[in-house]
């Protein structure tokens, strides 16, 4: 692999190109397509339509999350429409003989969530999903993106998407995390400082020495986000903590393929002297908690500072935007979050629904009570990881102290299952969007971490992590 | 039916199918604005309408939450409510128009609604993407453009502009003419009705070559 210095991207990429013909999009292979049951049904009505099959069933896994209800499993589906497209799913897998962990199976999750615990992604891969957080397995060294439902078809039926080659942009996060600071404060510091378009048309590799030092699930929370920085694909370099997290897991390779597939996977990160389109810089030593206050996942400042002011915005149309989102969150300019009353405390998402989140917040309320009149729901992020936090007596903890202990799915990061707030409720939410109505119709999204949600719930107000933890 | 896009004159696009795209080649339509910056494709169609499991019918809950209040009232104030929005087909959108989810069910709202075309300075990837796919034209201008075709909407609630796919052309009511990109290959499959999976489908054989020599 001599010649001109590449990037973690580009040997990927290139690594997917099937073939590239002159003033035309590139043929790019798709190693693996994840399907859920919301962004699918009209890609399969697609193929049925044309008498076409699904070409690899053997690449394409399915689950179902968006719409699913939390509570118990035993209950019945009450939302008729939700329950026509779960059946759809199912026959859709089941007719065109693609692998799906249903309602009922242990091993069901959120799809970003159980391809990784289920050892589905590896590094150097290319992984689509209908879904634009399916950045999340860039953590693995993949270069994974969303797609719509067109596309989405195409890849059912040839395994393949037409793609022109993005930009690539180097983000790097030296130095180390103060304590009370976590994965998702780095990912919405960098939105707040690169706007929600400032990736956009880039692949971002997340780099340096506080990313080196984040855990798989850090990593993931990480490039989960990408997308809210309008970038498609966020991919950080396999190193040890990526082949200790793989290995073992139930489609991991095993014995000399094993050993055959981290001598590959070694040779992914980025050359030296490899050039990056763009480069942008974050000083990790000087992060604090982040909290979002607008409506768009941009909209962040850190935990201990002041709402902005429209007034001192020169662009109309920036200007014209904060102050809609002030109104729409009703907050005065100048004022600080702390103390500011919420309804709701929701811990889940593909974002941050994974055993590490989920012990962090157990930390915090362990021993306590969640404040009166404050809903707190925790919505692990896969079967498996519920299980896992129940050995651990997590479930308990969370229980006793008076928060919802609910089954996994996406639950109230999109509200399409009945999980929502009310118009005009509040939430400090760990999730990844804080649109105007994305928890609910009328409903108000601080998006912040598992620390800062487990701090908020137990004293109801919006609280500094750094103030309870020890 | 067979095509042979322009640029690609080995490759010979064959398939019937009932899904083709209408072909796009130039249209003129009344013109509204949404000057918002960020619309995020939430706003576009809230989620709870996505447990639909085909495409249709999705024109009515275009940007729902913006038209209707708490008890499905339309909201007088929001554009597509206002009179003059009736049988738009050009939305001169904000800055970053469709960032966020990549639910294809945006376009498709949008187109059924009426919208052919959005113009704005950026749209997000994904939305860019799907737009394409399914006909809807995403027109990209430069900022002083697109600050002159905001303030000609408001001035003009009756505005008409022309798009020309051909010259890669958006005509003003004065005459003048703003170019705009677009790649190639987009193009020629607008321009034709192309759709992408059909073209794709005919790729077998590279496609199989590629999973033989890289053990796929
Ligand atoms: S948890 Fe939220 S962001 Fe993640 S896949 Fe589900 S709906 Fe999308």
């Amino acid at each position: 692999m001599n010649g001109t210095p590449k990037t973690l991207f580009e040997k990927i990429w290139d690594a997917h190109v099937v073939s590239q013909n002159e003033g035309a999009p590139a043929i790019l292979y798709i190693d693996l397509q994840l399907v859920h049951e919301v962004t699918s049904p009209q890609a399969f009505t697609e193929l049925r339509n044309r008498g076409i099959k699904v070409r690899r069933p053997d690449r394409t896994v399915a689950t179902v999350d968006h719409s699913i209800p939390t509570y118990a499993r035993s209950l019945p589906i009450q939302d008729a429409l939700a329950a026509k497209q779960l059946d759809i799913m199912y026959a859709n897998a089941r007719d065109f003989d693609i692998r799906i962990y249903d309602r009922m199976s242990d091993k069901q999750g959120i799809v970003h969530v159980i391809g990784p615990e289920l050892g589905l992604t590896q590094p150097g891969m290319t992984i689509v999903c209908g879904d634009s957080h399916t950045s999340t397995h860039g953590a693995f060294g993949t270069l994974a993106f969303g797609i719509g439902t067109s596309e989405a078809a195409m890849v059912l039926a040839t395994q393949t998407l037409l793609q022109r080659k993005p930009k690539t942009m180097n983000v790097r996060v030296d130095g180390t995390l103060a304590n009370g600071v976590t994965a998702k404060d780095i990912i919405l510091a960098l939105i707040a400082k690169i706007g929600v378009d400032g990736g956009t048309g880039h692949a971002v590799e997340y780099s340096g020495s506080a990313i080196r030092a984040q855990t798989m699930e850090g990593r993931m929370t990480i490039c989960n986000m990408s997308i809210e920085g309008g970038a498609r694909a966020g991919m950080i370099a396999p190193d040890e903590t990526t082949f200790n997290y793989v290995a073992g897991r139930e489609f991991a390779p095993k014995g000399a393929e094993w050993d055959a597939a981290v001598a590959r996977w070694k040779q992914l990160p980025t050359d030296d002297d490899a050039h990056y389109d763009a480069v942008v810089e974050l000083d990790a030593n000087a992060l604090e908690p982040m909290i979002t206050y607008g409506n768009n996942p941009g909209m962040g400042i850190p935990i201990t500072a002041r709402v902005p002011d429209p007034d001192a915005l020169g662009d109309v149309h920036q200007k014209a935007a904060l102050q809609k989102a002030l109104q729409y969150m009703d907050l005065q300019p100048g004022k600080s979050l702390l103390g500011h009353p919420v309804n709701v405390v929701f811990i889940g998402s593909c974002t941050n629904s994974r055993i590490g989140d989920l012990r962090l917040a157990a930390n915090v309320m362990k021993g306590k009570r969640v404040a009166e009149n404050v809903r707190v729901m925790v919505v692990p992020g896969s079967q498996q990881v519920k299980r896992q936090a129940e050995q651990e007596g997590l479930d308990k903890i969370f229980r006793e102290a008076g928060a919802e202990w609910r089954e996994a799915g996406c639950s109230m990061c999109i509200a399409m299952n009945g999980d929502q707030l009310a118009p005009g409720e509040y939430s400090v939410s760990t999730s990844n969007r804080n649109f105007e109505g994305r928890q609910g119709k009328g409903g108000r999204t601080f998006l912040a971490s598992p620390l800062t949600a487990a701090a908020t719930a137990v004293t109801g107000v919006v609280t500094d992590p750094r103030s309870v933890l020890s | 039916m067979k095509l042979v896009l322009a640029h690609q004159c080995e490759i010979i696009y064959e398939i019937s199918n009932t899904n083709e795209m209408e072909p796009i080649k130039s249209f003129k339509g009344k013109t509204i604005h949404l000057p918002n910056t960020d619309v995020d494709t939430d706003q576009i169609i809230p989620a709870r309408y996505l447990k639909v499991t085909d495409k249709k019918g999705l024109g009515d809950v275009v940007f729902y939450d913006w038209r209707y209040d708490a008890a499905g009232n339309p909201n007088p104030e929001f554009l597509l409510n206002k009179p003059h929005a009736a049988g738009a087909t050009i939305l001169v959108a904000g800055h970053n128009f469709g960032c966020g989810s990549s639910r294809e069910h945006a376009p498709w709202a949008l187109q059924g609604f009426g919208f052919q075309a959005i113009v704005s300075t950026q749209f997000a990837d994904i939305f860019r993407n799907n737009s394409l796919k399914n006909g809807l034209l995403p027109i990209v201008v430069d900022k002083a453009t697109h600050e002159q075709l905001l303030d000609l909407a408001v001035e003009d609630p009756d505005l008409q502009l022309e798009v020309d796919l051909e010259t890669q052309t958006l005509t003003l009511p004065d005459g003048r003419r703003v170019e705009f990109p677009i790649d190639s290959f987009s193009k020629e499959c607008l321009l034709n009705g192309v759709d992408e999976l059909g073209y794709l489908m005919r790729q077998r054989d590279v496609i199989e070559e590629y999973e033989r020599a890289n053990g796929k």
